[in-house]
């Protein structure tokens, strides 16, 4: 949003000089970037590399971008009438002229329609009489509201959550002719792909949580958090591979090995501080990457690691037929035990999915609960001020290995899941991207909160699960996302910070009271 | 109480204590002034063991605690408020104080408390807000009184007038008076705003490029005509 709508009185001068002034610097901008990236093409043809030229592309995205930039200048001139019929029109011609490219003719069109929005968001706030300093109060009122219903959220995140693999079941009960009849949707909700596409975010919630310890508590910049993950799957693989550990057995040893490392990570960079620290983890999640490239015994290198056990219950295994002595397939459990059911590979997946959950439960009552805890406000003290955190008496070293201990046993827990979950791993899943990737979700999410972080998660990772169809522009989504949230909301998704009050001293409730007078006041 | 003999303290390779011997007897307020950089903040950091001392001895009720951690040094007693302030801004009033009292006996909590706010009550009336809304003059009476919930016996204050308005910079003298002669606390206080803290001040010691070069009574100093020369012009 531009400042000048904002403020509605002074009115902006209306001098067609500066139009004209503008309209010119878009257009010879627009041309410089358009001459190498629309209208020059390298092409292969029959095995020859020629240049083309699109004459015709160039002139109708300058056009495009000229016109449109002409109902922006309009609409922070407070032109709103002119702007919004220069929309209609851009969507109109998007929509039914045929231009030489369909991008070409999206673009216009979605030109057109944000034109359209902003114009008339326009003329309905001056006829409303709304001013900026209205729609800044709105705005405290929202984040108030939000602030105070998240715990009423993500309980009906949590319950939903849960429900997941059984959503359309439970619908299907209650509402047996939702949407007329056609039920495909709700029949989809709980389908294998979308379970398979929670698991995955699930993992990826496990994994930025585990990091939010470090990078959102402690405050430390850690890139290479992936050395953990990988550290996680290829213990839980080799333990199961070489002494033919199952799941349940491999899992807290694989935390374990985990926790070793962060600690082995740890002790180095304890005296680093902002960029230099950043830099060493960079480098240490490059080398558990080379390392496991490189020790071809225990690694097995490039070809990873294959047929690591899929989790089971006991002696109940998620497969067809149960292969080994004295074991049974959960469908003959099930129906011996309960009622009759038939195989399916769907049983396996809800399986996971409940796995990464409880998982992903239990990580988040133990940070909520040591967030309360003098090591949790600690790692908040460190974060906010060094010297002062020490200067009270709080022991530095010992405060940020503990996160890097228990950041890096999440990551390894995360990462036993995925080994379990894939049966294969190789060093091309613990590249640097995914550090990244981890990284983004927890600054996106807001640095520090839960709900914000698995938020993040949900929309970076389920995006483009969601935009499949786009093929090589589904990473492009990924990015748009990161740009349109730091736009957006710049300190993250859900930023806000909830005093933990019960350090010591009965005081907690006298502040939820306090919070609460001070929301319905505002 | 206190004794510091031959202390030097690096930064790297920059010395920014070049030997300092001085001495602070029990229930005493003592001031160290100086120019900027003459070390007045280093020598605080040294004692603390933030930046430990590299040659020479500090010690303490008979103890040496020259290479001692800092968490270690709190628990003895000593507490220590940053220069600048450095509160924990997201965190909120109470959480500041709770920070306080990490190396504390919980028990004494709610005691502690009543204490500080009974010293500060501007401090009581802001209890929920958060430490970043605060004022520069509220701000430094919560660094204070984070470094008074370890209930210390010694008290090591880094510039506490720092950029505060002529009222205000009463108000936190009067406060340490009060903490010294109410509560018994043997404070070290390095200031730039020597008039104050030599009227304030049992004996003072002037710091020049980390050398000890005067040392004496507060009233001593305050009439010394090179201290007066150096500090004190204008410095009403």
């Amino acid at each position: 949003m531009s400042d000048t709508i904002t403020n509605l009185p002074p009115k902006p001068e209306f001098n067609l000089q500066a139009i004209a002034k503008e309209m010119a610097i878009t257009f010879v901008v627009g041309l410089g970037l358009m001459i190498p990236m629309v209208l020059l093409r390298a092409n292969d043809v029959n095995g020859k590399l020629v240049i083309e030229r699109h004459w015709q592309e160039l002139f109708f995205a300058l056009v495009l971008l000229v016109v449109g930039r002409l109902g922006l200048i309009l609409l922070d001139k407070h032109k709103a009438l002119p702007a919004l019929i220069i929309g209609v029109v851009m969507a109109i011609a998007g929509y039914s002229i045929h231009f030489p490219t369909e991008l070409l003719e999206v673009f216009t069109l979605a030109a057109g329609v944000i034109l359209i929005i902003r114009a008339v968001l326009f003329l309905w706030r001056e006829y409303k009489g709304i001013t900026a300093n209205d729609r800044e109060n709105a705005k405290k009122r929202r984040e108030k509201l939000l602030e105070n219903s998240t715990g009423y959220i993500s309980a009906i995140v949590i319950i939903i959550a849960g429900l997941l693999p059984f959503l359309s079941d439970i619908l299907q009960l209650l509402l047996p002719d939702f949407l007329g009849g056609d039920s495909s949707f709700i029949a989809n909700m709980s389908g294998r792909y979308v379970v398979d596409t929670a698991i995955l975010i699930l993992t990826y919630v496990l994994l930025a949580w585990g990091l939010n310890i470090v990078v959102g508590y402690a405050g430390l910049l850690d890139l290479g958090f992936v050395a953990f993950y990988a550290v996680g799957s290829y213990s839980f693989a080799i333990l199961a591979r070489d002494f033919n550990l199952g799941f349940w057995t491999a899992l807290p040893l694989a935390g374990a090995f985990s926790m070793l490392s962060g600690l082995v990570l740890g002790f180095p960079v304890l005296k680093l501080r902002g960029d230099y620290f950043a830099i060493v983890t960079l480098g240490f999640g490059e080398i558990v990457r080379l390392l496991l490239l490189n020790l071809y015994e225990l690694t097995g290198g490039p070809d990873g690691i294959n047929g690591i056990p899929r989790p089971g219950i006991g002696n109940i295994v998620f497969s067809k037929r149960a292969k080994e002595e004295g074991t049974q397939t959960f469908t003959e459990f099930f129906s011996t035990n309960f009622w009759e059911i038939t195989y399916s590979s769907n049983h396996r997946v809800i399986f996971l999915y409940y796995i990464v959950f409880i998982l992903c439960m239990l990580v988040a009552i133990f940070t909520i609960r040591i967030r309360q805890q003098p090591l949790g406000r600690a790692w908040e003290a460190l974060r906010e001020n060094e010297v002062a955190a020490a200067s009270l008496g709080i022991n530095r070293t010992n405060i940020k290995l503990a996160a890097f201990a228990i950041s890096a046993t999440w990551g390894g827990f995360a990462g036993a899941f995925f080994a379990s979950r894939q049966g294969f791993i190789s060093p091309e899943s613990y590249t640097f991207i995914e550090s990244a990737i981890i990284l983004a979700i927890v600054v996106m999410g807001g640095m520090g909160n839960l709900m914000g972080i698995a938020l993040a998660a949900a929309i970076l990772i389920g995006l483009p699960e969601l935009f499949r169809d786009l093929e090589e522009y589904r990473m492009a989504t990924f990015g748009f996302g990161l740009v349109l949230i730091m736009i957006w909301r710049p300190t993250g998704l859900i930023s806000f910070r909830d005093p933990t009050v019960l350090l010591f001293g009965k005081k907690k409730k006298k502040a939820d009271e306090e919070k609460l007078a001070e929301g319905a006041g505002s | 109480m206190l004794e510091f003999k031959d202390v030097q303290t690096f930064y790297g390779s920059i010395q920014a204590l070049k030997g300092i011997s001085l001495t602070v007897e029990k229930g005493e307020i003592v001031t160290l002034i100086g120019a900027n950089g003459a070390g007045k903040t280093t020598l605080l950091m040294t004692m603390s063991g933030i930046t430990p001392a590299s040659i020479g001895t500090i010690t303490y009720k008979g103890e040496d605690i020259t290479k001692m951690r800092t968490d270690m040094i709190v628990r003895k007693g000593i507490a220590h408020s940053p220069e600048g302030r450095r509160i924990f801004s997201k965190m909120t009033v109470f959480e500041n104080l709770q920070m306080g009292a990490m190396t504390n006996d919980p028990a004494r909590f709610d005691e502690n408390l009543d204490y500080v706010f009974e010293l500060f009550p501007r401090l009581k009336e802001r209890e929920w807000q958060l430490g970043g809304t605060l004022s520069g003059g509220e701000q430094q009476m919560l660094a204070m009184g984070r470094s008074l919930m370890s209930n210390p016996e010694f008290l090591l204050l880094d510039e506490p007038s720092l950029g505060l308005a002529p009222l205000v910079i009463r108000d936190i003298f009067r406060a340490i008076k009060q903490i010294n002669e109410e509560h018994g606390v043997t404070v070290l206080l390095v200031e730039q705003n020597a008039n104050h803290a030599l009227k304030l001040a049992h004996r003072g010691y002037v710091l020049v490029t980390g050398n000890i070069v005067l040392s004496g009574t507060g009233q001593e100093l305050l009439t010394n005509p090179e201290v007066q020369a150096a500090y004190l012009e204008g410095g009403h």
